[in-house]
């Protein structure tokens, strides 16, 4: 990218399975507060503060339609612009950064939330199929990732042991994260114990019920520069969809994403990503994801995330930390989960991850992703 | 008058999305489903330039962006590719928990077909396993006009 797009703030909620006692748009007013606070920006039409905001949620999850029009007045969109994007983090923040690269705003607000405890998770799922053969069929993401699951596992040998380690770890960087959910302390044998959903994905492999928002501030590097002393940039953005019908796909790999992150990647200047970069910030909702996402965004080779795993290399204090955050194992709603990416990868990269910090983080990927088995991959690349 | 604005019991309300809606199936899906339904024949789509037949059909190739006309018949059996048992329960689901989904390649085809597997023991399911369709016999044009695939003899 010629133009330089910084993200200068982040601040969410606490994720909770059920945030009782609180409306959609008193947890979007607590983090556009809080950013608003950090920044000390102002909504203006002047060019002087925030010029517009990007909503980041789907209509089914908030139980009504054109669900960014709710939010209006405290999205800051009150006799404002607001557009709204019905997938997930990345690509609204994406989409922030490029309404400045057109020359259009220079300072963004991107908020995305979701309340998936108002609602069947499963059945919103099941109406983002296509009618004739999936929905008759009674199909949710979770049928259609175990279908995933157990592909990508035939093919490179992947045991449930391997992916319930993946969820150890993920509940072990979380208890860093004062964010996250419900962090606890798993063994490999607990996870292997839950009950089974759809085999072979049990309790613990799968993302719990969350509600929470995120939001952020993109600005124009003249202005990022003014309003902190630590931006970070995006450098490159990829996105990739793969065919709606899963059956139509081989599921034991994730071209979108390969795709996806190529782009990224050469917006980014990047050849070798297993090399430089420092972080990974990973949407999964299934254990198995998070191996199969990182060998996508070229972390490593196709079937050797279990290996960079076993040998520490992933976690915390290794050469490539994968979701330092716990991830969404531990936590994050659909759509939120993209921003939270993105956000921890700022937090990361700008100094202030606290306990979950990943010393001397200089570049960063955060992926979003949607539908079943991965549909649409979206990836970024952050740096300092 | 207290400036709490929190009340110790918040409240919240019941509410449900009931929209009807009618799928047009288009010109392609309804051939499909006819043939199910009056032949109990199962249709596939072929792309000639890619050489590549889609079950479900459709109109239009994934890979050339080519439209398709040339139908295919299949035989209707098929290999298991990947399978999971569901054991939760949805109001949706056409079969009760615990059954199993199953990706099935069918003779004959290049994608895979999402179906229920039925007649078979949970436990004993296998990838590679060979199944064939069990029709109903009350067909509608509908993809649960095959009840299930059971293990093929």
């Amino acid at each position: 990218m010629n133009e330089k797009v910084g993200i200068v703030a982040q601040a969410q909620t606490k994720y909770e399975p059920l945030k009782e006692g609180v409306d959609l748009s008193e947890m979007i007013f607590d983090v556009v507060k809080q950013v608003r606070e950090q920044t000390g920006l102002k909504f203006t039409l002047d060019g002087t503060g925030i010029d517009s905001t990007v909503t980041c949620s789907q209509d089914l999850w908030d139980g009504r339609t054109i669900s960014g029009m709710f939010a209006s007045d405290v999205a800051g969109a009150h006799l404002r612009p607001e557009e709204k994007v019905a997938g997930n983090g990345v690509s609204a923040a994406a989409y922030g950064c490029m309404q400045i690269l057109s020359g259009h705003y220079d300072v963004v607000l991107m908020v995305a939330w979701c309340r998936e405890s108002i609602t069947n998770g499963r059945l919103v799922e099941w109406m983002s199929m296509e009618p004739f053969v999936h929905r008759m069929l009674g199909m949710d993401f979770c049928a259609a990732a175990a279908l995933q699951a157990r592909r990508y596992m035939d093919k490179y040998s992947v045991t449930p042991e391997d992916c319930a380690r993946v969820v150890v770890r993920a509940h072990s960087n979380a208890r860093n994260n004062p964010y996250a959910q419900s962090p606890r302390k798993l063994s490999v044998e607990d996870v292997l114990k839950s009950k089974e959903l759809a085999s072979p994905i049990r309790e613990l492999d799968a993302k719990p019920t969350s509600d929470g928002a995120c939001a952020i501030i993109l600005a124009r590097e003249d202005k990022a520069k003014k309003i902190t002393s630590n931006p970070i940039w995006i450098k490159g953005f990829g996105s990739c969809y793969d065919a709606h019908m899963p059956g139509d796909r081989d599921l034991a790999k994730c071209d979108a994403l390969v795709s996806a992150a190529r782009q990224a990647y050469k917006e980014a200047g990047i050849k070798d990503p297993a090399k430089e970069i420092s972080l990974a910030e990973i949407s999964a909702s299934y254990a198995y994801q998070e191996l199969m996402y990182t060998e996508g965004l070229g972390l490593c080779g196709e079937g050797e995330a279990k290996e960079l795993l076993a040998k520490g290399v992933t976690d915390m204090g290794g050469r490539l930390p994968v979701n330092p955050s716990g991830g969404s194992l531990v936590g994050n709603p659909v759509t939120v989960d993209g921003a939270v990416r993105v956000a921890e990868a700022f937090l990361q990269l700008s100094n202030q991850a606290g306990a979950r910090q990943v010393p001397g983080a200089r570049v960063a990927v955060a992926h979003g992703v949607d539908g079943a088995c991965g549909q649409l991959h979206n990836v970024m690349v952050l740096g300092i | 008058m207290s400036q709490e604005t929190k009340p110790k019991a918040p409240l919240s309300i019941e509410g449900a999305i009931i929209l009807p809606y009618r799928y047009a199936a288009g010109g392609v899906m309804s051939r499909f489903l006819i043939a199910l339904r009056d032949s109990k024949k199962t249709l596939g789509i072929r792309c000639s330039r890619c050489n590549m037949v889609y079950v479900p059909p459709r109109e239009t190739c994934l890979h050339c962006f080519g439209r398709m006309d040339e139908w295919v018949e299949l035989e209707g059996s098929g290999t298991v590719e990947s399978y999971t048992v569901v054991r939760y329960s949805l109001p949706v689901h056409p079969m009760a928990a615990p059954f199993a989904f199953a990706l099935i390649k069918l003779d004959g085809a290049d994608t895979s077909l999402t179906h229920l597997l039925g007649e078979i023991d949970l436990e004993k399911i296998k990838v590679g396993m060979k199944v064939e369709p069990v029709y109903s016999e009350s067909r509608k044009a509908s993809i649960l006009d095959i009840s299930y695939f059971r293990p093929a003899n």
